[in-house]
C-alpha cells in the first residue's frame, strides 16, 4: 500500500487547493496519519473510497481526542559574549519562553480496504477551537459506519458534525448538558441533583448549595410565633 | 404520503417523531418502545419501532442504559489497570477482549510475545469463539421460540468451557488473563489434557446440536429470507465478523492481518450466500467446526518455553509517546483498541472499537418491511452484548 506521503501527493495533485498534512506518529508502530482541512474533507474522503488503487471501502473506527489549551515552556540556550571578558568563552544563558498552544478537538478515522485487504489509512480532522468552532464536516455520507460513532463523538466530546443525518446524543441521555470525555470535565456531585446526606457528596454539595440565610429557615414545629 | 417517506428522518427532526397518516389507505402508525427490559433484547437494549399494521416502517435503536464511560475509566488508570475492565465489555468473550487490548499495547510499546504465549492465546481465543457461537445459537433459537432446549444444550457446553477458564485464570467469566508480553499463568499439563478432551468431544456435541436445529423445517421456514443484508451495505456500514461473512464477504482478520500464530494453522473461512438470519446461524456453526480444527493443531503444536517475555514490564510501565491501533477477530467481529500515549503511566486516549455496537448501525435497514417477531430474531442474529454496546 502507498505511504501517507504518497497518498498526500496524489490527493494534492487531484485537489490542488486542499490542506493535507502528514502527522507523524513517534511511536514504535509509526503509522502516520493525514490531517485534512475541513473545506475539502468530504471530497477527499470520497476520493479515497472510490480510488482504484486505494478502495478504502470501510471506515472501521471513529474516535475523538481532546487537546485542551496548553502552556508550553521552551528552554533555549543562548550564547552571548561575556562582557567582562570579551575574548574568553561566551556566556551561555538559558532563556525560557512561554507560548500558549491553542486547544482543539480532533476526530480520528481508521480506514481499511476490504476488497483489497490493506490498511489502515488514518485520517484526522480538527476543529477550530473547543468552544464556538467545535465543528467538522461529517463523513457519514461517505461511510455509513460513521453514523453511530460520530454521534458518540458528538455526545462525549461535543464535536458537531455538519451534514450528519441524525445528530443526537447516543450514550448519555438527551437532557445531559456536558461532554464527559473532555479532559476538563467535572462530574456533577450527584446525577439526580439531590445531594445525599453523607460523606464526600455532602461536602461537595455544601459548596454548591450554601445553606439558606437564617431568616428563611422555617420555625420549628410547635413553636409559637 | 408513502411508507418510504416515513423511514427517512426529516432534516432537523429529533429522529423519532412520526406523523400519523389519516386517509382511506393507511391506518394510524403505531410507535412501540421495545425494551429496555424486554427479554428478547439480550440486556438493556431498546428499539423505538414504528409499525404500519404489523410491518416495521422505522426502527431507531436507543443505547446507553449500561453506559459507564469505560473509556474515561481507562484514561484514569494505568495501562495494566484497564485489563480487568476489558473483561466487562463483552462478558461472554473476555479472553479475546484481553487479547485485543494486550495486542494494542504490545504494538504501542514494541513488546515481543513468546511463542508459547501466542499458542495459548490462540487456544483460549478459539475456546471463546466456541463458547460465544454456541450461546448465540442457543439464544437465537430461544428468540425464534424454541423455548429452552437448544439454549440449555448450549449452556451445558458453555459451562465445560467456563470450567476450563476458571481452573486456568481463577474466574469463569472475568478472566483478566492476558498480559503485555505474554499470559499471566502457564497452563498445566492437566489443563491442556482437559482442553484436548473438550476439543475432541465438541464435534460430537455440534453434530447433536445440528441434528436438532440445522435441517429443522420450522427453523428454516422461520429464518430463511429474513433480515437480508447485502454485501455492499455491510462493508459500507462497518459490519465485521460472522455477520459480514454471512453476507458473502471474505474478510477474516485471522487471515488478513495474520496476527499471532494464525498463519501456521490450516483453516477455512466459511461464507454465506444470502446474508439472512439462517446464514448467520449457519456461519457460526461452520466457524465452530473450523475453531475445532485450529484447536487440534494448536494443542498438538504447543511449544515449551516461557509464557511471559522476560523483558516485559508490568509495574511502572510507560510506553513512549505515540499511538497504535490493534485489532483482532473477536467472536462478534473486529474488536480494536486505539491507544494514544503521551509517555505517562496512563493512556492519554483509550478507545475501544466495539464490534456489536457498530454492527447495529444497519439494524434498521435489515428490519424494514419485516414484522416485530422478525426484528427479534434479526437482533438475535446480530449477536450483541450490551456491556460492549454501551461501554
Amino acid at each position: 500500500m502507498e505511504t501517507p506521503e504518497q497518498i498526500r501527493d496524489r490527493l494534492l495533485a487531484r485537489f490542488p487547493g486542499a490542506e493535507i498534512t502528514v502527522v507523524p506518529n513517534p511511536g514504535t508502530d509509526a503509522q502516520h496519519s493525514l490531517l485534512l482541512g475541513a473545506a475539502h474533507a468530504r471530497a477527499l474522503a470520497e476520493f479515497l473510497r472510490d480510488d482504484a488503487t486505494l478502495r478504502l471501502d470501510q471506515c472501521s473506527n471513529v474516535t475523538g481526542i481532546d487537546w485542551p489549551e496548553k502552556e508550553i515552556v521552551e528552554t533555549t540556550k543562548v550564547a552571548t559574549p561575556d562582557p567582562a571578558n570579551p575574548a574568553g568563552p561566551p556566556k551561555v544563558v538559558e532563556q525560557k519562553t512561554k507560548r500558549l498552544q491553542l486547544g482543539c478537538l480532533e476526530v480520528v478515522y481508521h480506514l481499511y480496504s476490504i476488497s483489497l485487504r490493506h490498511g489502515p489509512v488514518i485520517l484526522r480532522l480538527r476543529t477550530g477551537n473547543r468552544t464556538d468552532q467545535a465543528a467538522v464536516p461529517s463523513l457519514t455520507p461517505v461511510w455509513r459506519s460513521c453514523e453511530f460513532q460520530e454521534r458518540e463523538v458528538f455526545d462525549l466530546f461535543g464535536v458537531t458534525f455538519h451534514g450528519h443525518p441524525d445528530l443526537r446524543r447516543i450514550l448519555m441521555w438527551d437532557e445531559f448538558a456536558d461532554h464527559p470525555m473532555r479532559r476538563d470535565y467535572v462530574e456533577p456531585d450527584d446525577y439526580e441533583w439531590e445531594p445525599t446526606p453523607h460523606g464526600t457528596v455532602l461536602e461537595k454539595a455544601k459548596a454548591h448549595y450554601p445553606a439558606p440565610p437564617p431568616a428563611a429557615v422555617a420555625p420549628a414545629k410547635g413553636a409559637t410565633p | 404520503m408513502s411508507v418510504s417517506d416515513l423511514s427517512a428522518p426529516a432534516a432537523g427532526s429529533p429522529g423519532s417523531r412520526v406523523r400519523a397518516v389519516h386517509d382511506s389507505f393507511h391506518g394510524d402508525l403505531l410507535e412501540v418502545s421495545m425494551g429496555p427490559h424486554h427479554p428478547s433484547t439480550h440486556g438493556v437494549f431498546r428499539m423505538i419501532v414504528t409499525l404500519d399494521g404489523e410491518t416495521i416502517v422505522k426502527l431507531k435503536p436507543v443505547f446507553g442504559y449500561l453506559h459507564r464511560n469505560h473509556e474515561k475509566l481507562g484514561e484514569n488508570v494505568t495501562y495494566l489497570g484497564s485489563m480487568p475492565y476489558t473483561d466487562r465489555l463483552d462478558y461472554l468473550s473476555s479472553m479475546t477482549n484481553n487479547w485485543a487490548y494486550a495486542l494494542a499495547v504490545e504494538k504501542l510499546a514494541g513488546q515481543a510475545v513468546p511463542e508459547r504465549a501466542e499458542y495459548v492465546r490462540v487456544i483460549l481465543a478459539e475456546l471463546t469463539r466456541l463458547l460465544n457461537h454456541t450461546c448465540l445459537a442457543g439464544f437465537l433459537m430461544q428468540d425464534c421460540g424454541c423455548s429452552g432446549t437448544p439454549l440449555m444444550y448450549a449452556f451445558r457446553e458453555r459451562e465445560y468451557i467456563l470450567d476450563l477458564f476458571e481452573s486456568l485464570s481463577g474466574s469463569r467469566m472475568m478472566c483478566n488473563y492476558q498480559r503485555f508480553g505474554g499470559c499471566r499463568v502457564d497452563p498445566s499439563a492437566d489443563w491442556l489434557a482437559g482442553a484436548q478432551k473438550l476439543t475432541d468431544r465438541y464435534g460430537v456435541f455440534l453434530d447433536e446440536f445440528e441434528t436438532l436445529l440445522t435441517g429443522n423445517e420450522i427453523i428454516m421456514a422461520r429464518t430463511q429470507g429474513v433480515g437480508k443484508l447485502p454485501p455492499a451495505l455491510a462493508i459500507g456500514a462497518g459490519v465485521t465478523g460472522p455477520m459480514l461473512r454471512a453476507s458473502g464477504v471474505n474478510y477474516d482478520l485471522r487471515k488478513v492481518d495474520a496476527y499471532g500464530v494464525y498463519p501456521r494453522f490450516d483453516f477455512r473461512v466459511p461464507l454465506g450466500d444470502h446474508g439472512d438470519v439462517y446464514d448467520r446461524y449457519m456461519i457460526r456453526v461452520l466457524e465452530m467446526r473450523e475453531s475445532i480444527k485450529i484447536l487440534q493443531q494448536a494443542l498438538a503444536g504447543l511449544p515449551g518455553g516461557p509464557i511471559m517475555d522476560p523483558k516485559a514490564k508490568l509495574r511502572s510501565f510507560r510506553p513512549k509517546a505515540g499511538e497504535a491501533y490493534g485489532r483482532i477477530e473477536g467472536p462478534k467481529g473486529e474488536i480494536g483498541f486505539y491507544l494514544l500515549s503521551d509517555g505517562s503511566p496512563n493512556p492519554y486516549r483509550y478507545r475501544i472499537r466495539p464490534p456489536s455496537f457498530i454492527n447495529l448501525t444497519i439494524l434498521e435497514d435489515m428490519c424494514l418491511g419485516h414484522t416485530v417477531a422478525d426484528a427479534v430474531i434479526i437482533l438475535g442474529s446480530v449477536d450483541i452484548v450490551l456491556g460492549e454496546v454501551d461501554r
